[in-house]
């Protein structure tokens, strides 16, 4: 849906010259909710800008939908952009409109007829549950109100692309997590492919089907949220991953734990169907181990649940041998935090 | 206190004074309003950037504002001949008072346009609005609260500048003032014609107030 192909943008203030964006590439799949994360400066914003045009990129080229963004006059340029829904971090909202003018205005460009926009309108108000709010002001609205007006007025000329820009990032964790839903709703009903950018992990862990990671203007590591959540390759991935999912274990937790002879410190990560599966319970009865459970949290990416549990497994260190590869053979992931 | 014909001088002045400044105002407001646009519109990274138009329209602008008053108006008399068929009276005075209000309009509708949050233009652009399009419904709706302050401030200072109209010839209050009440030594007509000055400002000031509250969604 979207296809990004060597995209390079320099920003140039006197004799500096800045690299925003080094080399991109990158393919949204129609349908999917795909998500950009990155710090801030890292190039994100220039980035999701450059797909629609807002940003001019030096070089490369930009597909959506099989059309040429970079190729295009001014007006085929604003026929595109009709076609790619866009939010902001700040809503963007004319001050001057209610909220059924907001709504209204992308049809009005248009040139849709009055009636078939009243239609929509309040089809589109309906959809984000702001019915009641029509003649409201956006300055009488909450941030989450302001956002799904925004998300109402990106929709109305029925886009293929959605692309959001921190969408959530001035909200706070509630509102950013029903805004979030209604983007998933959207996605889901309609079929709609939702490029997002973002600085927070929770974001992406909770809509995402695929992530890229964007440092210093390049991607650096992309591929299924799962995937980059549960084994991120890059230094990049894995401190935007600490945090959301990586668990800190207590350093008096360990030490009290580290002078009983015979016993070792295990992390298990149960992904998916493992987590449903009593491990536990059976290696006890294989192996003559005692467990004693230290610590245990269940995530959810997206819509698979992610398990982590830190154990204590004590016993012979033969039969503790084998338990350690008993559950290296089962579908986990098993770290050794302390040995013997 | 006056004799009839001092009031009827006075009404006379009055009608005189709103005639200049109301024509003025409607006028320079018609030229000034496009320019204004023009100048936010072809600044660099907006929507019909052109940095040269820009520097031209800007430096025209300067200079037109810098001319004192009293000079301009003495100095276009040849244009005002051309435009009115006369250089003395209300009317000819009212070709001066649109001429200096013309880039003060347009600065301030610069200023009121600038007020207006890109981010809002960025929205309007990615939804595939034409510049024109823009122009006319995101930037003028948006910063037109500020566009009718401007608009009073335009016409108080008009009402200043006719007063200095009225010294050369151009009638309206101005010119009662220093017929009646400097030359002739009449200081309570003097003292009239400023109070009635400053009763129009006042008027004219909460009329532009209150209108523009109105106007404002924020």
């Amino acid at each position: 849906m979207i296809e990004i192909r060597h995209l390079t943008k320099i920003y140039t203030d006197g004799q500096r010259e800045t690299r925003a964006l080094d080399d991109v590439s990158l393919k949204v799949e129609p349908g999917e909710i795909f998500g950009i994360i990155g710090l801030s400066g890292a190039g994100k914003s220039t980035l999701v800008r450059c797909i629609n045009m807002l940003e001019r990129p030096q070089e490369g080229t930009v597909l959506v939908n099989g059309i040429d963004m970079t190729a295009l006059d001014n007006r085929e340029l604003r026929a595109a952009r009709q076609r790619i829904g866009m939010i902001f971090q700040h809503f963007n909202l004319l001050s001057s409109r209610t909220v059924f003018g907001n709504v209204a205005f992308p049809l009005e460009i248009t040139g849709v007829p009055k009636g078939e926009t009243k239609e929509r309108v309040l089809e589109l108000l309906h959809l984000v549950g702001l019915e009641d709010k029509a003649s409201s002001y956006p300055a009488q609205l909450s941030g989450g109100q302001k956002q799904r007006v925004g998300i109402a007025r990106a929709l109305a000329n029925r886009p293929q692309v959605l692309l959001c820009d921190e969408a959530t990032s001035a909200l706070d964790p509630e509102t950013t997590t029903a805004v979030l839903d209604l983007l998933q709703d959207i996605n889901r009903k309609m079929g709609l492919t939702i490029l997002l950018i973002t600085h927070e992990m929770p974001v992406i862990q909770q809509v995402c089907d695929r992530v890229a990671v964007i440092e210093n203007g390049q991607i650096v590591e992309h591929g299924p949220v799962l995937e980059v959540f549960t084994a991120p390759k890059t230094g990049e991935a894995r401190r935007l991953v600490r945090g959301v999912i990586e668990i800190d274990i207590p350093e008096d937790l360990l030490q009290r734990h580290s002078n009983n002879g015979d016993s070792i410190l295990l992390k298990i990560s149960f992904i998916g169907a493992s987590a449903g599966k009593p491990i536990m319970a059976d290696l006890m009865q294989r192996y003559p181990v005692l467990v004693n459970i230290l610590f245990g949290r269940i995530d959810h990416i997206k819509d698979t649940p992610f398990g982590t549990l830190v154990v204590e497994l004590s016993g012979k260190s033969a039969a503790l041998n084998e338990a350690t590869e008993y559950l290296a053979r089962q579908d986990l992931q098993v770290e050794v935090l302390r040995d013997v | 206190m006056f004799n009839p014909m001092i009031w009827r001088l006075i009404w006379q002045a009055t009608g005189e004074t709103l005639y200049m400044v109301g024509v003025a105002v409607v006028l320079a407001e018609l030229v000034g309003l496009p320019l204004g646009i023009i100048l936010v519109t072809t600044e660099r990274g907006h929507i019909l950037e052109s940095p040269a138009l820009n520097r031209v329209l800007a430096t025209v602008i300067n200079i037109g504002r810098s001319v004192p008053f009293i000079i301009l108006m003495v100095a276009i008399i040849p244009f005002t001949r051309k435009v009115v068929g006369t250089s003395i009276g209300t009317t000819a005075a009212m070709v001066p008072l649109t001429v200096a209000a013309i880039p003060f309009v347009a600065r301030l509708v610069e200023t009121a346009l600038k007020e207006v949050d890109g981010g809002v233009v960025e929205a309007a652009l990615a939804i595939g609005a034409s510049p024109f399009q823009i122009i006319w419904k995101v930037l003028i709706p948006e910063a037109l609260p500020s566009l009718v302050l401007g608009l009073t401030i335009t016409a108080v200072n008009l009402i200043g500048y006719s007063a200095m109209a009225g010294a050369v010839g151009g009638g309206g209050l101005g010119d009662l003032a220093v017929r009646y009440g400097y030359q002739r030594f009449r200081t309570d007509i003097m003292l009239l014609t400023v109070i009635i000055l400053i009763v129009l400002v006042q008027a004219m000031q909460m009329l532009g107030d209150w209108a523009a509250n109105r106007m404002s969604k924020k």
